[in-house]
């Protein structure tokens, strides 16, 4: 059993360095065009709310505890504790995705989505207009494959906790717990670096 | 199997992840000129590392899993490294003196 749990543990490690690749080469493109255009990129981080990304970070990583909690509860046998820590992680997600959601809505209300065919005016700082919609795909790009991820991880975390209520978790089975939170913790890590990237740049000045 | 975290450990990672989201917050707000990108990557890098160490428990895990874990951040060094070379560099060979 230990070895299967390993040998578990370790594909889903081999998974998620698929998942790294897959995100660093937007991370790469992202820095090779901020470098580019610092001023655009910097300009345009005056259009998000980093009220509303700080609060998502802080709702992922609260998530990111009680999936850490959750695998704990299954190890130790506590099947009440576990189906309740998944529940909490499985509200914490979802208020993630709302947020999430809020902020989109603000950004169509801006017209700051260049995205199918455009709902898209710059007038604020006409002449960093073009860049910034480079700016604007990649933040939607990224915030939606990661919000995408949140969403297979809900899916994931609703078999996991019908799993657990029909009890099929003990102290020597728990490896579809373990090697959920670890896809919930690796989705919780692309955001630590997503917050300050997107919402965090040319906070110094008022640049409209 | 593993040894079991105690639950004391878990909030304490929790509350450093939370205090960490605000030092960046507000230090966002500092003027640093080049330096703000490098603390806000430190600390996105302190907090990854707090995550992988002790949420995801790679702390506990087998020898062979930690090598995964480390040969992930390896290529994604490489995947970047090369790709910011060839950005940074181009223009700086003589054209048409090429080989």
């Amino acid at each position: 059993m230990a070895q299967q749990f390993d040998s578990a543990t370790l594909g889903m490690w081999v998974f998620l360095l698929t998942e790294i690749m897959f995100f660093g080469g937007m991370f790469g493109a992202y820095t090779v065009y901020r470098g580019l255009y610092p001023e655009a990129f910097a300009s345009t981080s005056q259009f998000m709310n980093p009220l509303f990304g700080a609060m998502n970070t802080a709702v992922l990583i609260v998530s990111s505890l009680t999936m850490a909690l959750a695998v704990r509860a299954a190890r130790l046998g506590e099947q009440k504790a576990l189906q309740l820590f998944l529940i909490f992680t499985m509200i914490f997600g979802l208020a993630f995705l709302v947020i999430k959601g809020f902020e989109y809505h603000e950004h169509w209300v801006d017209m700051k989505v260049p995205l199918f065919g455009g709902h898209w005016d710059y007038s604020e700082a006409p002449q960093f207009a073009r860049q910034a919609q480079i700016m604007f795909c990649f933040y939607f790009f990224m915030t939606g494959f990661h919000a995408l991820h949140m969403v297979v991880g809900l899916g994931l975390m609703t078999t996991i906790f019908l799993m657990a209520r029909r009890g099929t978790f003990s102290p020597s089975y728990f490896t579809p717990v373990e090697i959920s939170g670890l896809y919930w913790h690796f989705v919780d890590i692309v955001w630590i670096f997503l917050f300050p990237l997107l919402y965090l740049i040319g906070r110094t000045k008022k640049l409209i | 199997m593993h040894s079991i975290p105690s639950v004391r450990t878990y909030v304490t990672i929790w509350a450093i992840l939370t205090i960490m989201t605000f030092v960046t917050y507000y230090v966002a707000q500092i003027e640093l000129g080049a330096w703000n990108i490098v603390v806000a990557l430190l600390i996105a890098f302190f907090k990854m590392m707090l995550v992988i160490l002790f949420f995801m428990n790679v702390k506990a895990e087998s020898p062979l899993t930690k090598l995964f874990a480390g040969a992930g951040f390896f290529w994604m060094i490489l995947l970047l490294g090369q790709f910011f070379i060839d950005y940074v560099s181009r223009g700086w060979m003589p054209e048409g003196k090429m080989w």
